[in-house]
């Protein structure tokens, strides 16, 4: 008998333990269970919630070593020990093994933490509430340590991933039922309760926390950090270095180029809503453009402390920050997304908008997309209904102009004053 | 011979728990959620709806024959809104600085709905004893969740307790702070509270599922 077989005998035997839903996590996870449906569907997709799950992580793991390869690149260069590479992505100075080392030490101790907590939640409610193991937060635990600071410490990012997971997924219902985005809510919550974890000029390198006022001390200022407060003339990023990623930020969302490798096999694995990127590309490029043109026509003086970022080229939006790391892999997310295809273009569109006016007008917040797709998780239900009402609405006016035939009943009718 | 009957008793201990005005009736949020950042202020916030509740239903409840029915909410009104008075000026002679961090929270005690509730339900149709008992258990029961959230907002949000330093000293990093803890901000802001008062519903069904309504 081979290890699968005797796999399965285990799983017949125990069935009742309280265990159960634990070792079936692992089991499903790994192997396909040789159960037979009795009644109802008897040909299932492959592609269930694990196999989904496991392809966004796929789609996420290029920015993770890039993350991590950035990590060590900022933080040497920050100390003046290597020069800033020029030779397009593939800069041998980028792809040090110093670099990956450094990040992988920083790094993947926010990746473990962030599963450990996370799925030992979830493990415990299953057990509670004798579930099967949903494997919603797969996706969540790979997305959270990619969207925070490098040098958040542990203890913190483990609160807010208790935070998030009971509060925004566990108490809704768990996988599939959640209002909002897990992974964004972990990000608020850490937004809110540290800010000063989350934001300034020194949380981006690693490092720069600890130098601090002292002679060597670092800073590591993001695009948009230099844009809020108008020293774009200190800022010595030029554009491919915001598209190929090597420039500080949150560790995975800085590389646009490889979220959008990621966003494209999504898209073509059929995952991620093309509708929702789309649309929040144009969302976002529409209020650039806006902001362009009312400092084209000359309204807001270059001393307004909005001056320099509604100046900031409408598209190169897309290049900095979070942006497109929210619209690619956030804001597709299908449960907390909307569901009709009308309601998609709506959400997706707003999602854009917003992120772009909210990093204008609040300099607190340079990063208004987690804030933008947290707003729409919100409205998403409520565009929906519209959609479907609206639907409905379309197809009775449809109805009205229809020519009707009798209808059987009544014929019945006829038929009984016939008879009477 | 008890103190309270066990029917009188009851008046008192009901709304503690099983049938608490915030977390089962879920009435006076709006107050829960204002003014828990500090636990001091939960407590004086308490004290005040204590008075302003234990007077008013025993006024109403001796009232109760004489009020047109009519213009009962009126004069309801006129007696919440004396003895609100009251609370606000002794406040302000005795405990200023606080006075200002309930700021128009206990002016608002009058539109609290938690009170008006015990009037409408229970100190126009019974005596101004046993009214008496049940605005002090409904009182009570409203105190004890402020007292909660107070608690844990203020323990987590700034690290102290009545304004005590308990967890260390967060500029010179002495207790829990050398360690590397740090307040959560977050618990400072009224959403949090939302989620706290939560919390304590969650956890009071799950002990008792009785209250869980049908859905």
């Amino acid at each position: 008998m081979g290890l699968k077989e005797k796999l399965h005998t285990f799983r017949i035997k125990n069935q009742d333990k309280k265990w159960f839903p634990v070792f079936s996590g692992f089991h499903t996870f790994l192997f396909t269970p040789n159960e037979t449906t009795h009644n109802g569907t008897h040909i299932k997709g492959a592609d269930d919630l694990k196999r989904t799950m496991n392809t966004v992580v796929m789609s996420l793991v290029p920015c993770l070593i890039f993350g991590m390869f950035n990590t060590g690149y900022q933080h040497y260069l920050a100390l003046g020990e290597i020069e800033p590479v020029a030779n397009g992505f593939f800069s041998a100075g980028f792809w040090a093994m110093d670099n990956f080392l450094l990040g992988l030490w920083k790094v993947l101790p926010l990746v473990i933490v962030s599963y450990g907590v996370g799925l030992a939640i979830e493990f415990l409610f299953c057990v509670i509430k004798k579930h099967e193991i949903e494997e919603g937060y797969l996706v969540t635990g790979m997305l959270v340590p990619l969207i925070v600071p490098v040098d958040l410490p542990l203890w913190m990012l483990a609160v807010a991933v208790a935070f998030g997971v009971v509060i925004g997924k566990e108490v809704f219902g768990g996988t599939g039922m959640n209002i909002l985005n897990p992974a964004l809510t972990i990000r608020a919550f850490l937004f809110f309760a540290y800010p000063t974890w989350m934001s300034g000029d020194k949380v981006w390198v690693h490092g720069a926390v600890d130098t601090a006022g002292t002679a060597d001390a670092i800073s590591g200022e993001t695009v948009l950090g230099f844009l809020a407060q108008g020293r774009t003339a200190e800022m010595g990023y030029s554009l491919s270095d915001m598209f190929f990623g090597f420039i500080p930020g949150s560790i995975g969302e800085t590389s646009t180029l490889l979220i959008l490798l990621g966003g494209l096999f999504l898209v073509f694995s059929k995952i991620a809503s093309w509708r929702i990127m789309l649309s929040a590309v144009l969302g976002a490029l529409a209020m650039g453009l806006i902001f362009n043109s009312v400092v084209d026509a000359g309204w807001i003086p270059e001393y307004s402390k909005f001056y320099t970022l509604m100046s900031f080229e409408y598209w190169q939006h897309l290049l900095v920050g979070g942006l497109a790391f929210g619209i690619v892999f956030m804001a597709t997310d299908p449960v907390t997304g909307s569901q009709t295809n009308q309601g998609k273009w709506i959400y997706g569109f707003l999602i854009g908008f917003l992120s772009v006016m909210i990093r204008v007008f609040n300099p607190g917040y340079p990063e208004g997309v987690f804030l933008a797709i947290l707003l729409m998780n919100v409205f998403a239900p409520t565009i929906d209904h519209y959609v479907v009402r609206g639907n409905i609405k379309k197809r009775l006016k449809r109805l009205k102009t229809a020519t009707i035939y009798p209808k059987a009943s009544d014929e019945v009718d006829a038929l009984k004053t016939e008879t009477a | 011979m008890a103190l309270l009957s066990k029917k009188d008793a009851n008046l008192i201990l009901d709304p503690l728990a099983d049938n608490n005005p915030i977390t089962i009736q879920v009435l006076g949020i709006c107050s829960a959620l204002a003014i828990t950042a500090e636990l001091k202020a939960s407590v004086v916030m308490a004290l005040s709806v204590l008075f302003v509740l234990g007077a008013g239903n025993v006024v109403i409840s001796l009232l109760r024959n004489v009020i047109p029915s009519k213009i009962r909410i009126i004069v309801q009104l006129v007696v919440v809104a004396t003895l609100v008075i009251i609370v606000d000026q002794v406040l302000k002679a005795f405990a200023y600085e606080l006075s200002k961090t309930l700021s128009v929270f206990v002016g608002l005690i009058i539109t609290n709905c938690i009170i008006m509730g015990r009037f409408e339900a229970f100190a126009l149709g019974n005596g101004p004893w046993k009214s008496f008992l049940d605005g002090i258990g409904n009182a009570l029961g409203y105190g004890i969740i402020l007292v909660i959230i107070g608690f844990f907002r203020e323990l987590l949000g700034s690290g102290t307790l009545f304004g005590f330093p308990v967890l260390g000293d967060p500029v010179t990093k002495t207790g829990l702070y050398a360690l590397g803890y740090e307040n959560n901000g977050f618990m400072i802001i009224p959403p949090a509270a939302l989620i706290v008062v939560g919390i304590v519903i969650w956890v009071q069904r799950s002990r008792n599922r009785t209250l869980i309504e049908e859905a």
